[in-house]
């Protein structure tokens, strides 16, 4: 035999969720010692496919075969033992458990810990050695970095002797020099013969790394090509079926005057640390200021404290009057009736009430309007009506009121969320991770619209960790990092790597190497957080 | 996509439950040595083919209708109120008070100043589980129970040291005076010719039960109110960044479930007893939580299910009167249809989700 047989092939695999076709007959081989990027829209069967592969559904039809064994994987046991080890989105691991007591979780030789632990001392230590997966054992996993809780997650996979390994969307969290270390790690692994499956939908890092690619859209796997020989614009087109834009089209924007003012903005949260350090910023008329960050930084809390769902300090001026920041008057009715629409980063847990209607969702926060009532009720009939004419203006689709909001696509949901905020005409709009789990075509909709309203002249604060998105619709980039805004830039002076700096809080001139002064400065964060 | 049709998850859920709890029942009562179908028939006999029968399940449905939509506001709150019992006793001594210190000129007005005093008693009771769980946090099933005792203990010391005729014995209120007296439903119905309901508590109240539901109804599917509980209900976090304050919406639906459990009192210590005593209440308050489980919290549901506990509450005094059956093995009847239709109820949901998930599967 002159070829290796695949270290994982999949033959004619169907999964339905009842009437829905999760995937359909797909079939996949993966050549040992690469990595293989997956990528597709949501709800594209992605994820689906690659629970079957780890056993947590079972397939309806079709076969897998593991280093050209036929092989049965009823549960994530199973996939264990054949050598499979996944990298969940959301780790699974326990906050105050140290490193190592992770590593060993589920994997411990006996009834005694000190056996076990020491074994995993000794081989974690091989294994950061081999890798460059260098993760102090003995820290518990809360104080550690979100990209180093990920590498424990990876040495969890090796411990039990994984070979090949299932990334799920690994860099959602991470900032650009995370992500480049986390795909050196994958290169070392690669080098040593290992198998990844790399999950995603960001087409820059199936670029940058895979060796092989498939693209699944609706169920399908609709192709399989060397990363080599395609482009992003080809894979963007397979993924969608269509052609779409990868930029957005907008004029310069012609901003006029500061409406929102924020002046040393503080806010501390339930546990006592404080999240804004005193932010200053003017939003004027007719722009889109972009908050980029990686997650966690403060951003979040920012546009939750001008949306008024939290309390803050400090002052902040809409249209030169200033807004209560806690008691009474702070609350996201009075925010709303003063003109600040709001598209929380979170639309299933904040925007939408998810078992409620369309209908009942596009007035969620406005109920209290006037204009909706007729007497002492609701005028239910009205709100449907108007609801069913917004969702035709947004293309939300199915396009019927009556269904609940937990039954549209994450796309389609966002929609009414967007449908909501935006038609209530507010003089700002903040809005949160616009197309977190959206697919491309609902994304090009999505950014369109914000355009559109930037040129109505509406003021527009944009927060989202995905830096594509901060560079496609920003006029001006600001960057969050603990809770400060670090610098503003104009995107068209700046680059991924500048802001990437920035966001792991690295001011002005780095020295000869920018990775390491981020690796560092990550490193001091850690330990502020350990010492809290 | 739902997975199966409105009218099973409503009904043919409901129904299978029922049918599971009575097969179980009828080998419970097999097993003693009695004939299940006989019993049955027993049942059905006392409690439904003769206007008294109807006189007393109504009689007891009138409560259930009140404790049950009592839990079933502050559960769209998610709020699992288990206080209803003490609320209601609570209110019974609104009742009481007003019944006995206001000299009415009419029963009508006294129900409607009787209603206000029961239902501001047992709102009263529920606030401050209400404030604590909104404000502290401490669960409300934990202290919405020790309410109860709370409840039960006050009502005592009330009743034997306040309200009760001296050189009486019994733990109990003076008699109400007669303008206060509500018609029951053999006053309302009977005629010479047709001597209906005769002997039955079922009374006025009932009808007062009917408007709560309708009153329910419209609060939470078309009022604001309504709204922001339920959405409450479903996402604390949703309703937070809506500006729907969480204290003021947890207590104010901890009050109306307070105030519904209160209003129970209008038919046991009015309607019936016309009189305060211990205990009025006979497990009403959590026979509600069965209730409103069962009803889907939907007040078209509670008024059904509220129906179906009064017709095995009387059905079940019937058999203890004319049969060997203990009284205990009712109580047991009883709790096989609570277990069934509550705490069962996705054992029969699940396959049934299946079975129609598998029928569409057939026609596409």
């Amino acid at each position: 035999m002159t070829d290796t047989a695949p270290a994982i092939e999949l033959k004619g695999i169907s999964k339905a969720f009842g009437p829905v076709q999760a995937n359909k007959d797909i079939s996949i081989r993966v050549m040992p010692g690469t990595i293989h990027g997956i990528i597709g829209e949501n709800g594209a069967g992605k994820s689906t496919l690659m629970s079957i592969l780890y056993g947590f559904y079972k397939a309806d039809r079709g076969e897998i075969y593991v280093k050209g064994q036929r092989t049965e994987i009823p549960d994530s046991q199973a996939a264990i033992a054949a050598g499979i080890g996944m990298v969940f989105q959301h780790f699974k691991l326990v906050q105050n458990f140290t490193v190592l007591e992770n590593v060993i979780l589920g994997a411990e030789d006996g009834g005694l810990l000190k056996p076990s632990l020491a074994k995993a001392r000794g081989v974690l230590k091989q294994l950061s050695e081999e890798y460059g997966l260098s993760v102090d054992p003995d820290t518990p996993v809360e104080a550690l970095s979100v990209g180093h809780q990920q590498r424990v997650e990876i040495l969890k996979a090796l411990y039990r002797q994984a070979d090949i390994l299932i990334l799920d969307e690994p860099t959602g969290v991470l900032t650009p020099a995370e992500a480049d270390h986390l795909f050196r790690i994958l290169d070392n692994l690669r080098a040593e013969g290992k198998t990844i499956i790399l999950i995603t939908h960001k087409l820059r890092e199936i670029m940058d790394i895979t060796d092989t690619v498939s693209v699944m859209r609706r169920g399908e796997m609709t192709a399989t090509v060397k990363t080599a020989e395609t482009s992003p614009q080809e894979l963007a087109e397979l993924m969608v079926g269509r052609k779409v834009l990868l930029r957005v089209d907008k004029e310069p924007a012609k901003p006029k005057d500061a409406v929102l003012s924020v002046r040393n903005l503080r806010h501390v949260d339930g546990d006592g640390v404080e999240r804004l350090r005193g932010i200053s910023f003017d939003l004027r008329a007719g722009e889109i200021l972009g908050l980029a960050g990686v997650a966690g930084n403060g951003q979040s809390e920012l546009l939750e404290v001008l949306g008024g769902y939290r309390d803050g300090e400090g002052e902040v001026l809409l249209n030169g009057a200033p807004l209560p920041l806690s008691g009474p008057g702070s609350d996201g009715q009075a925010r709303r009736t003063a003109g600040i629409g709001h598209v929380p980063e979170d639309r299933q847990r904040e925007g939408l009430i998810m078992p409620y209607t369309a209908w009942e969702n596009t007035v969620f926060g406005y109920h209290h309007d006037p204009a909706i009532q007729r007497g002492a009720f609701m005028n239910n009939a009205a709100i449907k009506t108007e609801a069913a004419a917004k969702m035709e203006r947004f293309d939300v689709r199915p396009p019927d009121p009556n269904l609940a909001a937990k039954n549209f696509s994450g796309g389609n949901q966002q929609k009414i969320v967007l449908a909501r905020e935006i038609e209530r005409n507010p003089d700002v709009l903040l809005i949160g991770q616009p197309t977190r789990g959206v697919d491309i075509g609902a994304i090009e909709f999505i950014h369109q619209e914000i355009v559109r309203l930037r040129d109505l002249g509406k003021a527009i604060l944009l927060v989202s960790v995905e830096l594509d998105e901060i560079f496609a619709l920003s006029d001006r980039i600001a960057v969050m990092f603990d809770g400060r805004i670090m610098g503003e830039r104009d995107p068209n002076e700046t680059d991924q790597r500048e802001l990437g700096l920035l966001m792991a809080g690295v001011t002005g001139d780095a020295g000869e190497d920018p990775i390491k002064t981020v690796d560092q400065s990550l490193d001091e964060k850690e330990h502020r957080a350990a010492g809290r | 996509m739902d997975k199966m049709p409105a009218w099973a998850d409503a009904v043919l859920v409901p129904l299978i439950s029922l049918l599971l709890a009575a097969i179980l029942s009828a080998l419970v009562i097999l097993a003693i040595g009695e004939n299940p179908i006989e019993a049955f028939n027993l049942m059905v006999e006392g409690a439904l083919m003769r206007s008294a029968g109807w006189g007393y399940t109504l009689y007891y449905a009138t409560n259930f209708i009140f404790t049950g939509l009592a839990v079933s506001v502050a559960f769209h709150a998610k709020l699992f109120n288990i206080g209803g019992e003490g609320q209601a006793t609570i209110g019974g001594l609104g009742v009481a008070l007003i019944c006995l210190y206001i000299p009415w000129p009419h029963w009508s007005l006294a129900l409607i100043g009787a209603a206000l005093g029961a239902a501001a008693f047992g709102a009263l009771w529920a606030l401050i589980p209400a404030y604590l769980q909104a404000k502290r946090g401490s669960h409300i099933v934990i202290t919405t129970i020790m309410f109860n005792f709370i409840a039960a203990a006050l009502l005592n010391y009330v009743l034997v040291n306040l309200l009760k005729p001296a050189g009486q014995m019994d733990p109990a209120s003076p008699i109400f005076p007669a303008a206060t007296h509500l018609p029951t439903f053999q006053d309302m119905f009977a005629t010479d010719a047709m001597p209906l309901f005769r002997g039955s508590p079922g009374n006025v109240t009932f009808f007062l039960a009917i408007l709560a539901c309708f009153a329910v109804w419209l609060l939470i599917w078309r009022t604001r109110l309504g709204y922001e509980i339920r959405a409450l209900g479903h996402s604390e976090s949703a309703a937070r960044y809506a500006g729907i304050s969480p204290v003021r919406t947890i207590v104010i639906a901890m009050l109306i479930s307070g105030g519904l459990a209160g209003l129970m009192a209008t038919n046991t210590a009015m309607g019936e007893a016309e009189r305060l005593v211990m205990n009025a209440t006979e497990g009403a308050g959590f026979i509600g939580i069965a209730v409103a489980l069962m009803g889907r919290n939907h007040p078209i549901g509670v008024f059904l299910a509220a129906i179906l506990f009064g017709f095995l509450y009387q059905g079940g005094a019937e058999l203890a009167l004319w049969t060997n059956i203990p009284r205990e093995l009712i109580v047991v009847i009883q709790a096989l249809v609570i277990l069934f239709t509550g705490a069962l109820d996705n054992m029969v949901r699940t396959p049934l989700e299946r079975v129609f998930v598998a029928m569409r599967k057939e026609r596409a």
